[in-house]
């Protein structure tokens, strides 16, 4: 258990178990994990001597701190009136489908994709419209959308080796 | 002749004095203006969220009375026009923040929200309700949380904080999304931290935190069951807190009204718990005495307060063979109820046991697995004071004009020891009732342990008998008793026997009580307690009912039958790291 | 204490800075890098390298040839990047450019006319930088530095006279003596309230603890305001001296400088500050031998607006939920760690060591009575120069739109004065002024009495084509977001007052919606816990008292004068412009657009979804709204 920490342990000790710190220390927690887990939080929090609640409520009170893991790669695709209409939603789970997310989930198992809903991109004329990390696609069809992600996974793979 | 040293507010032309209150607040209330807020508690660190108690300070304005600290000289008005327009838009705000379907909720009656809408006489809102649909929490058997009716005025985190030191729940989100929750928003089952002492919900001013009071049902069906017997034992706290609820004043004892309205609810025997806390005495004390003469695992802890017992085994699972093996008076009042009617030719299950308790941990600690024979439970059902007082008035019955009946024997026998169960520092008291005259069967005279009863948060005594002396302590609210663990834990306090409640003030303070604020309250209940005590055989060894039971059913004092019926076992809840 | 006395810095860093040819400075402010300012500094490298042109990065016992640095923001964003060859000033420096700029200007000294600055006013050419009026009508006192010297290097801070009022006040002034001077200059706090600085230190001076705290608040969330970030990243050390001397004034001996995650820059530059600081025995124990120790540390935010506000911040670094307190008391009797703690902000900070460089006195002469001293603007929106200004407190608003930030503009860009409409100072807790207020001086007391604030010093021109009820929406909705939660009427409140406001914009709204959008926003102010509660209220109330009209116009008429309010507007094809050309059908993008080739088309309103794609795409302006 303490092995599995031990990045943790590490920020804990440059930071003196001092609860104090419990800011600096969950940002530097979670530039280990990119979020932060909820093992890991309890985890500081009972080295802190603090109550995991309070850590919770530290965690989710500042914008930078994120309880949920999110992918490498984010689609956001665009939930506005234009977009709606012109089939955002089937859109939508085709991505779901595609990368297997179920109700209430927004990330695939592999933490390679995060899907998220935005409400109107500014860019109407292009409904639907689906962004992913920095690019923006215009009048995705769901075929699109999923070559899109096989685009990427072949690029992640082609990266790995 | 006026003290010229004496300072004084002028509140609505009115000169009060200034007499150590920590704000205006106090000072108006004290001048007779009761104002309604929401997250003023004496007892609690200044909030000052609520923004209800506006009062308007010459020469500075519109002002919240709970933040300013009264100086000599000030003028207030209480009622001015801009007041009360700016307290009625913040309540419109709070009425349109949730789901506030008075109709439709457990606090209906005894809502301080309902209350000020209804004492300003607001019949519609200019907002729009944002009516947000949240789930009711009911997965503890204790407590029941429904966030759309919080209000996030912050008592409850800063009991749990400030007097409890659990933390078990926080602010969490922030914003309009702000919320109560407990770690990682699980359900209030699932916390690891709670232990269901339910003190949030003795501050909660809405239904947003309220013991559970599904059972009641159950407590009918069992009632109107064609077979089935059903006995029903009322802790001693219910006893000085129900009556409030019909108007009498708080303290004064409605025991006997409480025997004649269970009897009319239908109930087929009618006890007391403070026969078991007799009991309870009788083998806590013997297993001190036992434990003090073998300097076995001291200082020995009491183990009736079941929020203090989840404590130790999730927070300082180290003092667990400390605890008293004792099971609570209720707890040993189930099974010995059983017991005794199976002796009788009764089937276990046949008879149904329902605790009245001022308590919601109580209703937790009744659905321990360990408590459990056979998938039976020792304790079929509890239900709060509070809830006893919903049945009284469901059933129409005219409470504060009943005629005053017995309890049931044997199990309605008591002694004083046995009731001042309910107060802090009683336990202690009645133990070393029993000890004293155990260890010295010489004694004359009762002794009498005042510094044991609430006076300050921390008290002591010493018990001298020849050479031999017994130091105990006693503390309330779990802040103190971590504080209490630690000196002994350093080595700074030496300690034989110590008593803890994980409420301020012992059970008259429970979550299951009737609400209250302040210290008054609970003080004028536990002095209703000492007042029965007064009126009754003053050691646990003097109920003949108690000591008729060893033998009958229980054998020998401390004996295998008397520990498979009425001790128990504990197990570390902390998780390993 | 000091390893190597502040002259000897100074000697030896002038004497080395004298072995340069000739020095190259590009603006490395968060506007030019968002510009590309460092493909311009990476080009001014590998071309010096293959024209073989000698240069150094640093000032040091070896450097020669052309000294190239990175300075902090100069404030003239909307025309970056900026770069000045010795007195040389360019704009708009496109790394393409920087071949020319060598082989010209830095090797012969030539001058690249295109480069230079012309003034869209009078047609202008401007060398240098201080014949460009946008920085001519400005005193820049505090942001002079920032954009000349490289904030990298504290040596070239001490050479400039650095650390000599820290030195002073620590060796020569008794604390009260300190606190009797900032007193006497009269400088306010530059973050919000206006709280007199002085009063501040010597209330904490006077705390009987030994343990006292100085933060810096470097929290600046104000959509539109980058004041403080650019101090910070052009001249930390400032900022360290202006902490030193409060810690003089009122015995502190720990300081925190807490700065926003979003800046960055801003948080590498004050390490870097403190880290040479910490070298040369600045900072540390036994501060210039006064045998009072002072240390600083950085702190970033996590993000969250609210925590600009004193006790919330502090909140923070104790490593709670950044939740106001009440007060009393004061954090200047109880702050972090239930110690004596002064909070002052980066601004305000920077200044003191010009306070002091000054003497009171001097100081007190620029400004207004009530109000001393300059102040930072970051002036945004329909103006022609967006940038970073610093005039004299009690400049009016009609000065600085029309003097310095170069007029207000069209919306496609143009500069036209009258196209004035109003301007919001002081971010989501200010006001707007309008046409009447243009001669308004801008001043704490002034501001004040017209419902606005300076808040940090945000100032958005905005011109006829921006509706005001938007606009309080907008910053609305910015409130609403980041209200801390705390107490009812900013927490319920705000998104109350929201949700009546977009019931206005999308046409729902009624005179009484008006009417209780005022008595809810007077009970915000007058009863939220903290000034983010208070204020959050200000666009609302004086958007209503200045533009009231407006309102009404969106209530009764339901429409939007300015035509900006998307629920509002009529899409409607004009028959006699229309050619039938079908690019408006194609571009509908729920085929709400009818109409045969060559014939005029129409617009079923039940279909539109109001996004304006066919208006955008009409090359005959046949569509309106």
């Amino acid at each position: 258990m303490t092995e599995k920490f031990a990045p943790v342990d590490k920020v804990l000790e440059e930071f003196n178990y001092d609860s104090s710190k419990l800011i600096p220390i969950l940002q530097h927690v979670q530039d280990i994990y990119s979020y932060l887990p909820e093992d890991v939080m309890r985890y500081v929090a009972d080295k802190l001597n603090i109550s995991p609640a309070k850590v919770f409520g530290v965690a989710t009170f500042f914008a930078h701190f994120s309880i949920k893991p999110k992918g490498k790669h984010i689609i956001k695709v665009c939930n506005g009136t234009a977009c709606h209409v012109k089939g955002s939603s089937a859109l939508i789970d085709a991505i779901s489908k595609k990368l297997n997310l179920k109700a209430g989930q927004d990330t695939s198992a592999d933490g390679m994709f995060t899907l998220e809903c935005v409400y109107c991109l500014g860019a109407c004329g292009l409904a639907p419209v689906m962004v992913m990390d920095q690019s923006v696609y215009g009048q995705v069809t769901p075929e699109k959308a999923t070559a899109l992600i096989d685009d990427m996974v072949k690029q992640e793979a082609a990266h790995a080796k | 002749m006026e003290n010229t040293a004496q300072k004084f507010v002028t509140i609505e032309g009115k000169k009060v004095a200034i007499e150590g209150e920590r704000n205006l607040l106090e000072l108006v209330r004290k001048a007779g203006f009761n104002i309604t807020t929401f997250c003023y508690q004496p007892e609690l660190a200044v909030f000052g969220a609520c923004r209800m108690c506006l009062v308007e300070l010459e020469g500075k304005g519109v002002v919240t009375s709970c933040t300013v600290p009264p100086k000599d000289g000030m003028v207030i008005h209480v009622n001015t026009d801009e007041v009360r327009k700016l307290r009625r838009i913040n309540l419109e705000l709070l009425l349109a923040s949730g789901n506030h379907d008075c109709t439709l909720c457990e606090k209906s009656g005894n809502c301080k929200l309902q209350r000020m809408a209804k004492d300003m006489g607001v019949t519609s809102v200019r907002f729009k309700s944002k009516n947000v649909k949240t789930q009711r929490d009911c997965t503890s058997s204790a407590l029941v949380r429904d966030p759309s009716k919080c209000i996030l005025c912050g008592n409850c985190v800063r009991v749990c904080n400030e007097i409890q030191s659990i933390g078990a729940i926080d602010f969490a989100c922030r914003g309009y999304k702000a919320k109560i929750a407990t770690a990682f928003d699980k359900s209030m089952c699932e916390s690891k931290e709670c232990v269901s002492c339910g003190q949030c919900a003795r501050v909660c001013p809405t239904g947003a935190l309220t013991p559970n009071s599904a059972e009641v049902e159950d407590v009918y069906k069992a009632i109107n069951h064609p077979t089935k017997k059903v006995a029903v034992h009322i802790a001693p706290a219910v006893r000085v807190g129900l009556g409030e609820i019909f108007g009498i004043p708080a303290g004064v004892s409605v025991d006997g009204k409480i025997a004649a309205a269970l009897r009319m609810l239908g109930f087929d025997y009618v006890y007391d718990t403070s026969f078991a806390a007799d009991l309870t005495i009788v083998e806590e004390a013997s297993e001190f005495i036992r434990r003090f003469t073998e300097k076995d695992h001291l200082p020995q802890l009491t183990s009736c307060c079941p929020a203090w017992v989840s404590y130790v085994e999730k927070f300082v699972p180290e003092f667990i063979p400390n605890l008293s093996s004792a099971r609570s008076p209720m707890q040993m009042m189930g099974p010995v109820l059983k017991a005794d009617f199976v002796e009788r030719g009764g089937k276990r299950e046949d008879l149904v046991v329902v605790a009245v308790m001022p308590c919601s941990a109580k209703k937790m600690e009744a659905k321990l697995d360990k408590f459990y024979v056979d998938d039976n439970p020792d304790t079929d059902h509890v239900v709060t004071t509070v809830a006893l007082a919903r049945m009284i008035k469901d059933a129409g019955i005219d409470f504060a004009n009943l005629a005053d009946e017995e309890f049931d024997h044997p199990f309605g026998t008591k002694t004083g020891g046995g009731v001042i169960f309910g107060a802090s520092g009683g336990v202690m008291e009645a133990a070393l009732r029993y000890a004293a005259a155990e260890l010295d069967p010489k004694r004359e005279g009762n002794v009498i342990f005042e510094s044991l009863r609430e006076t300050k948060e921390f008290r002591e005594a010493e018990l001298k008998v020849g050479d031999i002396k017994v130091r105990v302590a006693v503390t309330s609210g779990l802040k103190n008793a971590r504080k209490l663990l630690e000196d002994v834990k350093a080595g700074k306090a030496h300690y034989d026997f110590i008593e803890v409640m994980s409420c301020q003030g012992g059970c008259v303070a429970g979550a299951g009580q009737p609400q209250y604020e302040g210290w008054k309250i609970r003080k004028q209940r536990a002095k209703g307690l000492y007042a029965d005590d007064a009126k009754l055989a003053y050691k646990s060894q003097d109920n003949k009912d108690v000591m008729a039971l060893y033998g009958r059913v229980l054998d020998k004092i401390g004996g295998p039958k008397a520990h498979q019926l009425l001790h128990t076992h504990y197990k570390s809840q902390k998780e390993a790291k | 204490m000091l390893n190597k006395d502040l002259k000897k810095i100074t000697e030896e860093f002038n004497s080395q800075y004298k072995q340069i040819a000739g020095r190259i400075t590009i603006c490395g402010g968060t506007g030019c890098v968002a510009n590309g300012c460092m493909k311009v500094y990476e080009a001014f490298q590998a071309e010096m390298k293959k024209q073989k042109v000698t240069f150094c990065l640093e000032i040091s016992k070896e450097c020669q040839g052309h000294y190239l640095s990175l300075s902090g923001c100069q404030g003239f964003c909307a025309h970056g990047p900026l770069v000045t060859v010795n007195d040389i000033f360019y704009t708009h420096v496109k790394p393409e450019d920087v071949p020319e700029i060598i082989e010209k200007t830095v090797v012969k000294g030539e001058v690249i006319d295109r480069l230079l600055y012309h003034n869209p006013a009078t047609g202008d050419v401007c060398e240098h930088k201080d014949d460009i009026p946008f920085y001519a009508k400005q005193q820049r006192i505090l942001l002079k530095d920032s954009g000349r010297i490289n904030p990298r290097d504290i040596h070239e801070y001490i050479a400039n006279g650095g650390y000599a009022q820290a030195k002073r006040v620590f060796t020569e002034m008794t604390p009260e003596e300190v606190c009797k001077e900032m007193i006497e200059s009269g400088l306010r706090g530059r973050g919000g309230a206006g709280f007199p600085t002085g009063k501040k230190w010597d209330s904490a001076r006077l705390e009987k603890e030994p343990k006292k705290y100085i933060v810096c608040n470097g929290d600046e969330g104000d959509p539109g305001a980058f004041m403080d970030s650019a101090v910070m990243e052009g001249n930390p050390n400032a900022v360290l001296e202006g902490m030193m001397i409060a810690a003089r004034a009122t015995g502190a001996d720990e300081g925190v400088v807490y700065v926003r995650m979003e800046y960055p820059l801003a948080v590498r530059s004050i390490r870097a500050a403190i880290k040479q600081a910490e070298e040369l025995g600045i900072l540390g124990d036994n501060v210039f031998g006064s045998g009072q120790n002072f240390r600083i540390r950085v702190m970033e935010g996590a993000g969250a607006y609210v925590c600009g506000e004193a006790s919330a911040l502090i909140a923070s670094v104790e490593g709670r939920r950044g939740m106001p307190r009440v007060k009393p008391p004061r954090t200047s009797s109880k702050g972090l760690f239930q110690k004596p703690t002064v909070v002052n902000n980066v601004e305000t900070l920077a200044l003191v060591p010009k306070v002091y460089e000054m003497g009171a006195k001097e100081f007190k002469k620029i400004g207004t009575e009530k109000s001393s001293g300059t102040k930072t603007f970051a002036v945004t929106g329909h103006v022609a120069n967006t940038g970073l200004t610093e005039v004299p407190m009690g400049t009016t608003l009609r000065q600085l739109i029309d003097n310095v930030a170069g007029g207000t503009t069209n919306s496609d860009g143009t500069i036209n004065k009258d196209a004035f409409k109003a301007a919001q100072i002081g971010g989501p807790s200010g006001g707007c002024l309008t046409k009447d207020q243009l001669d308004l001086p801008l001043d704490f007391d002034s501001l004040k009495s017209v419902g606005a604030m300076i808040g940090s010093g945000g100032l958005v021109v905005m011109n006829e084509h921006t509706c005001m009820v938007n606009v309080a929406r907008f910053f609305l909705e910015f409130t609403k977001n980041e209200s801390c939660g705390k107490c009812v009427p900013c927490r319920e409140g705000t998104d109350q007052m929201l949700s009546l406001l977009t019931d206005i914009v999308e046409g729902r709204g009624t005179m009484e919606t008006l009417d209780t959008l005022e008595e809810l926003a007077r009970a915000v102010q007058k009863t939220s816990l903290c000034g983010l509660g208070q204020s959050a209220p200000n666009p609302v109330l004086s958007t209503l008292k200045n533009f009231r009209e407006e309102y009404i116009a969106h209530v009764k008429d339901k429409t939007c004068p300015a035509g900006v309010c998307k629920a509002l507007a009529k899409y409607r094809i004009l028959a006699d412009k229309c050619k039938g050309c079908g690019m408006c059908k194609r571009a509908c993008p729920v085929g709400a657009i009818d109409g045969q080739v060559g014939k005029p088309h129409q617009i079923d309103a039940n279909k539109c979804i109001k996004c304006g794609n066919c208006q955008r795409t009409c090359k005959f302006g046949a569509v309106t709204r």
